[in-house]
């Protein structure tokens, strides 16, 4: 998304330090950083560590901030740079900074397994359906995660995805692909194995 | 509709077919692929049922990812992001953690 004119005016103001215009930044975009942050890193205290790191980032990098992509896509990125960074030293094995992620494939003709598309809807969001989603997030590879999650789950288009992780866009789509059919696979198991009955584990509310 | 195991279909079906239509699966799904592209997939799909089962599970995974429930920034989370911005929430609306988007 190109950048809007209310965004110009956003910036405007930040760059001239308005107070108001800070708490307006923030409070138009927490909640969305947030949710990345969560769905990148898996838990709650990571999340909000990240989101509190993107946000004393992107004040201290206002100024040079370029009008090339929308705020909301500039902040994603600043978010973005964070959650990987921590993943990274968590993990350094699972991050590499230059994977050789862009080749095609040859070992991942998806198979067909287990045709879930017609399940009732109920049965595919019941509550454990929808744990069995999140840990397979948690377990897509960051890379591929970063791109699922802002294409597929915040709803960006593949030139905002790209620009936001610093990507080209035939890069993004390689990775959304990589991603969906990781986590196609994994429901088609899981759903094929499941008895798809909901009375029988009935909401004992927890 | 049963589980089809990958060593049965191997034996039944020329794969080599289905590779090559591998990297159009997504943007087909996003109905971003070239028309033409477009329309020598569906031909192929109409004979090859993993394809088509793959396409089909593949939309239905795309489409309950986003109907997962967005996770809520609890209101601590908000007040302690303020505190360390040092910022104060009331010179803005009430609107209690909901995305304005
Ligand atoms: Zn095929």
């Amino acid at each position: 998304m190109p950048i809007q004119a209310n965004d110009m005016d956003l910036v405007a103001r930040l760059q001239a330090g308005d107070e108001a215009a800070y708490a307006q930044l923030v409070e138009e975009n927490a909640a969305r950083v947030y949710r990345l942050a969560l769905r990148m890193m898996g838990n709650e205290a990571d999340a909000e560590d990240v989101l509190q790191e993107t946000f004393l980032s992107a004040f201290k990098a206002i100024d040079h901030f370029e009008a090339r992509s929308s705020v909301s896509t500039w902040l994603y990125r600043i978010a973005s740079n964070a959650a990987l960074m921590r993943l990274r030293r968590k993990e350094p094995e699972q991050v590499s900074v230059d994977e050789p992620i862009e080749r095609d494939d040859g070992e991942m003709l998806p198979r067909q397994l287990f045709d879930f598309c017609c399940l009732p809807e109920d049965d595919l969001l019941r509550e454990e359906a929808r744990e069995e989603m999140a840990h397979a997030i948690d377990d897509l590879p960051p890379t591929l995660r970063s791109v699922f999650v802002l294409r597929d789950i915040e709803g960006l288009s593949t030139e905002e995805t790209a620009n936001a992780l610093d990507l080209s866009v035939p890069a993004v789509k390689s990775r959304l692909m990589r991603a969906r059919l990781k986590l196609r696979e994994r429901l088609s198991a899981y759903f094929a194995q499941g008895p798809v009955i909901v009375e029988s584990r009935n909401r004992g509310e927890a | 509709m049963s589980v089809i195991s990958s060593h049965h279909h191997d034996h039944t079906h020329d794969h080599s077919e289905c590779q090559r239509y591998l990297t159009s699966l997504t943007d087909y799904v996003d109905g971003d692929l070239d028309p033409a592209l477009c329309r020598e997939l569906e031909t192929h799909m109409a004979a090859c049922e993993n394809c088509r089962v793959v396409v089909n599970t593949l939309t239905k995974t795309i489409s309950l990812y986003r109907q997962l429930p967005a996770p809520e920034m609890p209101n601590a989370v908000k007040e302690r992001l303020y505190a360390v911005l040092d910022l104060k929430p009331h010179t803005l609306s009430a609107d209690e953690g909901g995305d304005p988007a």
